[in-house]
């Protein structure tokens, strides 16, 4: 930082006022929780998920179709797919703001990442339905 | 300055000059394993993050029908398949497991510094105990 010499307060206004200067969380505490609760909608998903695909591996085509097509697993795969992508996107969110020092990058960064998420959640919600539907 | 957090920074000597207030330690000269496990959770998100595209890949190929499927299942059984499957394994369950610990303290608990050492110490027990068994089930 500067010379301690040339030390100055050139902004006039009590320490009080400069930390209220710099806003409330606003919508921060709603971010925080978000990330909290998709992490506890993921403790049970995330493990029903992976034994699930762990178990399917290698399946032929028509088993793993009927797997994924059944009402309740295409209801517990949309639920995850939600919750999955949100998590996702306000994750990856949070290290690019600690890392990415650079406004324009971070934030081309930030939209790219929540376009993606968002893309990646319909394609697959697109899938579930057509199979749930479809049979 | 231009910044107001630059701002913050200044305070009062007791005769009444202007210093800079000390920063708290720099964390460049040292490192732990408590940040290495912090920044493994980080670095496993990003990378779980990538591996949805597989994920969507799976479910799209299914509802596309067996001609796509194949495909997937081909790709999946080459060894980048694998070792990307594999590593989306590991990543998952150490982040599935660093992130209950993370829930464990939001409740307020496990802040001692030797609770945390331990359960750092279970965090990688149980992410290796939780990797073999699903390899298990894959490969039974």
């Amino acid at each position: 930082m500067a010379d301690a010499k040339n030390l100055k307060i050139d902004i006039m206004r009590s320490f009080l006022g400069r930390a209220r200067g710099l806003g409330s969380v606003n919508d921060g505490f709603n971010f925080w929780w978000m990330q909290r609760l998709t992490s506890i909608a993921l403790v049970p998903l995330a493990v029903w998920f992976i034994f699930s695909v762990a178990h399917l591996a290698g399946a032929p085509y028509a088993e793993a179709r009927a797997w994924a097509s059944g009402p309740v697993h295409a209801t517990l795969l949309l639920a995850l797919i939600a919750v999955v992508f949100q998590h996702m996107h306000l994750g990856i969110q949070v290290v690019a703001e600690d890392y990415v020092h650079t406004d324009w990058i971070r934030t081309t960064l930030v939209l790219a990442v929540k376009a993606a998420s968002l893309l990646l959640a319909l394609a697959a919600v697109i899938a579930v339905l057509k199979l749930a539907i479809t049979g | 300055m231009t910044d107001i957090r630059d701002a913050q920074r200044i305070g009062r000597a007791s005769d009444g000059r202007l210093i800079e207030r000390p920063l708290s330690g720099h964390l460049s000269v040292y490192i732990n394993f408590d940040m290495v496990m912090s920044v493994g959770h980080r670095v496993t998100g990003c990378a779980i993050a990538v591996g949805t595209i597989v994920m969507v890949w799976f479910l799209v190929a299914l509802a596309s029908g067996p001609a796509a499927y194949d495909t997937f299942s081909w790709w999946m059984r080459t060894p980048i398949g694998y070792l990307a499957l594999f590593g989306w394994s590991a990543a998952l369950w150490y982040h599935y497991c660093v992130g209950v610990r993370h829930l464990i303290w939001d409740s307020g608990r496990m802040y001692d510094k030797h609770v945390v050492e331990r359960s750092n110490l279970v965090i990688l027990a149980a992410t290796a105990v939780l990797v073999v068994l699903t390899w298990l089930v894959v490969l039974a």
